[in-house]
């Protein structure tokens, strides 16, 4: 297998405060590595790095010569006094034909935005239409930053698949970043748990015992990673509902699903 | 028609045929206060061609690329200290520029002219530096177009596709400057930034794509030039700032036509 992006010990700070330290990380042909890690762990800062956007403090990105990345950013906010149609931001990215340009969104299951605005696409159509422009550049190696933030539930599920399937058919390897667990994990070659620091990585199945993991995301976390169920909410010891990002029970007395 | 006025309007046009492009990205980029901290030194500019004896014209230019440096060197040096230093260039620039001026001694030199702008009394000269300005502006921005646009919607999107945003941002910012530097004969170093961002405010409801909105907010800058410049002759008011009272009209207009607002074509 030939990899296509290599990091070594990577290491990098920002305003003083490090941000990564001794990451390592290899993505080969043909693979699907998720990268997975709590809010501020660092992830979108070493996609950065393997974009080449920002120069790491301290060791090294080595990318395949000539490697072609389509990359999709988090979730962008685009200016409501720009008009933009979606086949003209799709445009954007360099010399494209409309004829590709088509191909790509109906690639990702949305031709019918041709000509909708940017502002007037939903959350999940909206995210196709990046993973177009990203197709658009005829990647190897695809970088997903949060491909479904902002998509409900159900439409999580099918941009999953959907980033399963472009995979397949044109033959790219998928970096993705996530914070979410539970959908990740079942799609995935390779797990890749950072935290500031590279945590453990290896199978979906391995990482999810790994005490490491456990660690960061608590012991239910294992249990809904493994059997791909979606929560969330907390509940308290009442079975109430608890808000969005309430603090994890340390006792485990909240109740356990699974 | 009195030669001054064709020469107003050929001015007013000229600049308002640049500024509308230019002011769309303003708009888009959220840097209308960017357009005004440019404005603002275009005084010291004036003050240092006084008192160092050369050419205001180019003393102006001169002050204004040097803070688009300026602004742009802080820029690359992280996240830049946001609208308190671009508030702090901007009025620090106008408040330096107005007491060098009074230090020059400013004999014959119409302070009211530079504030409020003075387009009644462009020269054959002034029309050949705004059309001669005007035409590397628009070149300029027609050159770097796509990437610019790229840039504006994400910058990290368009800079892992290649594009050399470092590059892109200066040119503009350069540009940017050349035509506030021209275009305060016309309207003046307080109204520069209305000239940019106004027309291409009421452009905004009227386009569906970036080139539509430029084109009709030059087209909208260009109008109101003509009805300010007839206003301010039949009224008697002053003509800079009569030209972004038409802008501003048209603006208000603009929000209250049943817009074509984004809608959803299939």
């Amino acid at each position: 297998m030939s990899s296509l992006v290599t990091v070594r010990d990577l290491g990098f700070s920002s305003g003083g405060r490090e941000i990564l330290s001794h990451i390592d990380l290899t993505i080969n042909k043909g693979e699907l590595v998720s990268l997975i890690g709590p809010n501020g762990a660092g992830k979108t800062t070493l996609i950065r790095a393997i974009l080449d956007l920002i120069r790491p403090d301290s060791g090294s990105v080595t990318r395949a010569p000539g490697l072609r990345i389509g990359y999709m950013p988090q979730r962008l906010v685009i200016a409501p006094t720009l008009p933009l149609p979606v086949y003209r931001f799709l445009a954007l990215g360099g010399r494209v034909s409309e004829a590709e340009c088509r191909q790509a969104l109906e690639d990702v299951g949305a031709k019918d935005i041709w000509e909708t605005q940017v502002s007037q696409v939903s959350g999940g159509e909206f995210q196709r239409m990046l993973m177009a422009r990203a197709l658009l550049r005829k990647p190897e190696l695809l970088v997903l930053d949060e491909p479904v933030q902002g998509v409900d539930v159900g439409g999580q599920t099918e941009l999953y698949d959907l980033i399963g399937s472009l995979k397949n058919s044109h033959g790219c390897s998928v970096l993705m970043v996530s914070h979410d667990l539970h959908l990740v994990m079942s799609a995935t070659d390779r797990v890749i748990c950072i935290n500031g620091h590279l945590c453990c990585a290896g199978h979906p199945e391995d990482v999810s015992r790994d005490p490491s993991f456990i660690d960061l995301f608590g012991e239910r976390a294992a249990n809904v990673a493994l059997y791909h169920h979606h929560h969330d909410h907390h509940h308290g010891l009442d079975g109430r509902v608890l808000d969005g990002q309430a603090e994890e029970p340390e006792s485990g007395s909240g109740h356990h699903h699974g | 028609m009195d030669e001054f006025l064709i020469r107003a309007v050929a001015a007013g046009i000229g600049i308002a045929v640049v500024a509308g492009p230019l002011g769309s990205f303003v708009v888009w980029r959220r840097m209308a206060f960017f357009g005004d901290t440019l404005a603002h030194s275009a005084l010291l500019g004036i003050a240092i061609g006084l008192l160092a004896g050369f050419n205001l014209t180019l003393g102006v230019f001169a002050a204004c690329i040097g803070v688009a440096l300026a602004l742009a060197a802080i820029r690359d040096r992280g996240p830049i200290a946001g609208d308190t230093l671009l508030g702090i260039m901007s009025h620090g620039t106008l408040a330096l520029g107005l007491v060098a001026v009074a230090f020059a001694g400013s004999a014959g030199l119409n302070l009211l002219a530079y504030l409020f702008g003075d387009i009644l009394a462009v020269t054959r000269i002034d029309l050949i530096w705004i059309y001669g300005v005007g035409a590397v502006a628009l070149g300029g921005l027609m050159v770097i177009w796509r990437p610019l646009l790229a840039i504006t919607v994400h910058e990290d999107l368009a800079a892992a596709e290649g594009a050399p945003v470092r590059k892109i941002n200066l040119v503009f910012m350069l540009l940017m400057a050349l035509v506030v530097a021209a275009a305060m004969k016309v309207v003046g170093i307080l109204l520069v930034a209305a000239l940019l961002i106004i027309p291409a405010a009421a452009a905004r409801q009227f386009a569906r794509t970036p080139e539509q909105m430029a084109a009709l907010a030059a087209l909208i800058g260009a109008v109101s030039v003509v009805a300010g410049l007839g206003g301010s002759l039949s009224l008697d008011t002053p003509a800079g700032p009569s030209i972004v009272v038409a802008a501003l009209i048209g603006f208000v207009v603009s929000l209250m036509v049943p817009g074509r607002r984004p809608s959803v074509s299939q």
